[in-house]
């Protein structure tokens, strides 16, 4: 697969904070690439200036072979975006709006007529194509914000975190939307702090933290990245003391790592079942009381937890 | 150019879907000035807000244009507006005047008309240019301001044109002179002659003027003094709402997502721009409509009006710009813009009749 993306050195300021720090990485055509991250580690404001909204402070990205400072235009064509936010005219009807949007991506005439019904019946909203967005759900200003962004057929599209705040139901449609147009050929560049979708959809996850991309690859490689490793999370009552108990299971054999959280304590172990008689007798010596206990396999989110030392809720 | 007629058709679109905004974009001013018009008694049968305004006549120079003047007063054309009263003399009537007897006293001294139409051989060749005419004196009532007003309005018709007469006919005697076809010394003879011939011609076409279109004219209609008025004070409001629909846009993300658009800063801004000027032009004309249709009010030449309403909003599409510049928020620019529409419809007429105002502003 080619490189379609190439990210080099970008940077973005704001006076003397620094959202996004060097960033540099690629997405090769017809890959779902991820941006995985806590709330403000700088996903937006990367793919804001991928999409060429904001100006690098400095650094350059070549997206189709245009650079995003020098030739934003053709860039702009070849892009296709879908905000965080719901995007629309509230006062116009779903139609109305696939057709102002087509318009503003040089769709005209018939060629937009059949394009807008093609991407209603995409969305699923052809039979309520002619009610206001203000009288839509949630998640059906989600599918129409969606569909806007497909209006033009882009060779990538960009996701900023489409999920946010909407029901399961609509989740799940989203989710396999995007799996959907990524078998048709549609490169992907998607930012979530939710690690089960990137772990679902994507071909390769790029974690990024206080503007910084911390690791890049394939689920597999991240995993191995970080070493096999379980996570055993104790949760604990809200007036228990987890960062006095961390600081005694560090002591407790074959634990490598023990991470106070918010009434949790997650231990990382190669084998957490051997751990876990050792752990829950410490707690009971400590007069700690245990509500609970997860093991978790490897994932993306130990990976965070391992890089960054907190969870990616935090 | 085509993607900045479509935003601004949209922005058009989306004004006129937000039922806040045509609330008061167009119901506010038509019943602001429907109300007007019951406060004025415009709507109880009348034709006007005002009538039998008593205005006093004192004729001191009981010759061919003291007459004609008076005769305005009295004629059938302004028999509902005027009801003119005679005075044997200036101070009678301004007594007449003081004790709110009438709302004016138009004092003709004697010699007006001597002062224009010079008799014979009271004037030299070389003394063809005759001292400015003696002042008719408008004697007004300050309690009867808008009264006063008018009568006021309808000397001063009668005044320039017989102004126009007498500089026109001067202008010509000079001319004949310089292109040596006039001998300066029948010069007097001539213009007398000129003069007098052309009044009795232009005479009745003066009074004819005066009292056909210049009596439509000077008619004081309150819905047409309110509705204009009305119309630019709520334009103001478009305009600064049309201003917050851009900031608007910012907050909502269609903004951004126009900007990631293939379509060009420029091109947003432009049509940003346009929209608010059809709007305005669209809410100024559907009020224009509205008072003609609905309270009969009379705007002028056609042509005129449209470019002079294109100029009005034009002017206030930048108003609004600036008002966007100048804010942050869509709050901001609510409560900048409402506040100086009323500043600047108070000081320019919106709500009262600016001769009320002290003579500073």
């Amino acid at each position: 697969m080619s490189v379609f993306l190439e990210a080099y050195g970008l940077v973005k300021k704001y006076g003397d904070f620094t959202a996004v720090k060097g960033i540099s990485f690629d997405i090769k055509e017809g890959e779902i690439f991820s941006l995985l991250g806590p709330n403000g580690a700088g996903k937006t404001t990367t793919i804001s200036m991928l999409s060429t909204l904001y100006t690098p402070t400095s650094g350059d990205a070549s997206i189709g072979g245009h650079s995003i400072t020098k030739n934003p235009m053709a860039v702009k064509q070849v892009i296709g975006v879908i905000p965080q936010e719901i995007a629309l005219y509230e006062d116009l009807t779903a139609r109305e709006n696939l057709i102002f949007w087509g318009q503003m991506y040089g769709l005209s005439g018939q060629a937009l007529t059949s394009r807008v019904d093609e991407v209603l019946e995409q969305i699923g909203l052809i039979d309520k194509a002619k009610n206001k967005v203000k009288t839509y759900s949630g998640g059906m200003k989600r599918r129409v914000n969606i569909g806007v962004g497909l209006l033009h057929k882009p060779r990538l599209l960009f996701m900023d975190e489409p999920t946010v705040g909407i029901d399961p139901q609509s989740r799940r449609a989203i989710l396999d939307t995007v799996k959907d147009l990524n078998k048709a050929g549609m490169t992907v560049l998607y930012t979530t702090h939710y690690m089960e979708e990137a772990q679902e959809i994507s071909d390769r996850v790029g974690i990024i933290d206080h503007g910084e991309l911390i690791a890049i690859g394939t689920q597999k490689e991240l995993t191995q990245q970080v070493g096999q490793t379980e996570t055993l999370v104790l949760h604990i009552g809200e007036n228990e003391d987890s960062k006095a108990l961390a600081n005694s299971l560090g002591d407790v054999k074959d634990v490598l790592e023990a991470i106070a959280g918010n009434q949790e304590v997650s231990v990382i172990t190669y084998e957490a079942e051997a751990v876990l008689a050792p752990v829950v007798t410490m707690a009971n010596e400590r007069g700690i009381k245990i509500r609970s206990i997860d093991i978790r396999e490897p994932n993306l989110e130990a990976v965070f937890l391992q890089l960054t030392g907190r969870a990616l809720r935090d | 150019m085509l993607k900045t007629i479509l935003i601004g058709l949209k922005d058009l679109k989306l004004m006129f879907r937000d039922r806040a905004a045509l609330v008061f974009m167009l119901l506010a001013p038509f019943l602001l000035t429907i109300g007007m018009g019951f406060v004025t008694g415009r709507f109880s049968g009348g034709s006007s807000g005002l009538s039998d305004i008593p205005v006093i006549i004192v004729n001191l120079d009981n010759e061919q244009l003291g007459n004609a003047l008076a005769d305005i007063f009295s004629s059938e054309e302004l028999a509902n507006l005027m009801e003119p009263a005679e005075s044997s003399g200036p101070e009678e009537a301004r007594r007449l005047i003081d004790e709110d007897q009438a709302a004016a006293a138009v004092i003709i001294p004697e010699g007006f008309t001597r002062s224009i139409i010079p008799a014979g051989g009271t004037s030299t060749g070389e003394g063809l240019i005759q001292p400015g005419p003696v002042k008719i004196e408008v004697y007004t009532n300050p309690s009867r301001p808008l009264s006063a007003g008018v009568v006021k309005a309808i000397v001063d018709e009668f005044v320039s044109r017989v102004e126009e007469g007498r500089i026109a006919g001067l202008t010509s005697i000079s001319g004949l002179i310089q292109a040596g076809l006039l001998d300066p010394q029948n010069a007097e003879s001539e213009a007398r002659a000129l003069f007098q011939n052309g009044n009795q011609i232009e005479n009745s076409a003066i009074t004819l003027r005066t009292n056909q279109e210049g009596a439509e004219a000077i008619e004081f209609d309150i819905l047409a003094y309110m509705a204009p008025g009305m119309a630019l004070l709520f334009l103001m409001y478009t305009v600064s709402y049309g201003g917050r629909s851009i900031l608007a846009e910012r907050s909502q993300g269609t903004l951004p997502r126009l900007l990631v658009s293939p379509t060009s800063t420029g091109q947003v801004l432009g049509g940003k721009v346009l929209g608010i000027f059809l709007t305005g032009a669209a809410q100024v004309g559907i009020l224009i409509l509205a008072s003609t249709i609905f309270f009969g009010v009379k705007w002028g030449d056609t042509l005129g009006l449209i470019v002079l309403i294109l100029a009005a909003v034009f002017g206030a599409t930048g108003w609004g710009m600036l008002i966007t510049a100048l804010a942050r928020t869509p709050a901001q620019i609510a409560s900048i813009g409402s506040t100086l529409m009323l500043i600047f419809g108070v000081l320019g007429g919106s709500f009262i009749d600016l001769q009320q105002m002290p003579s500073m502003l």
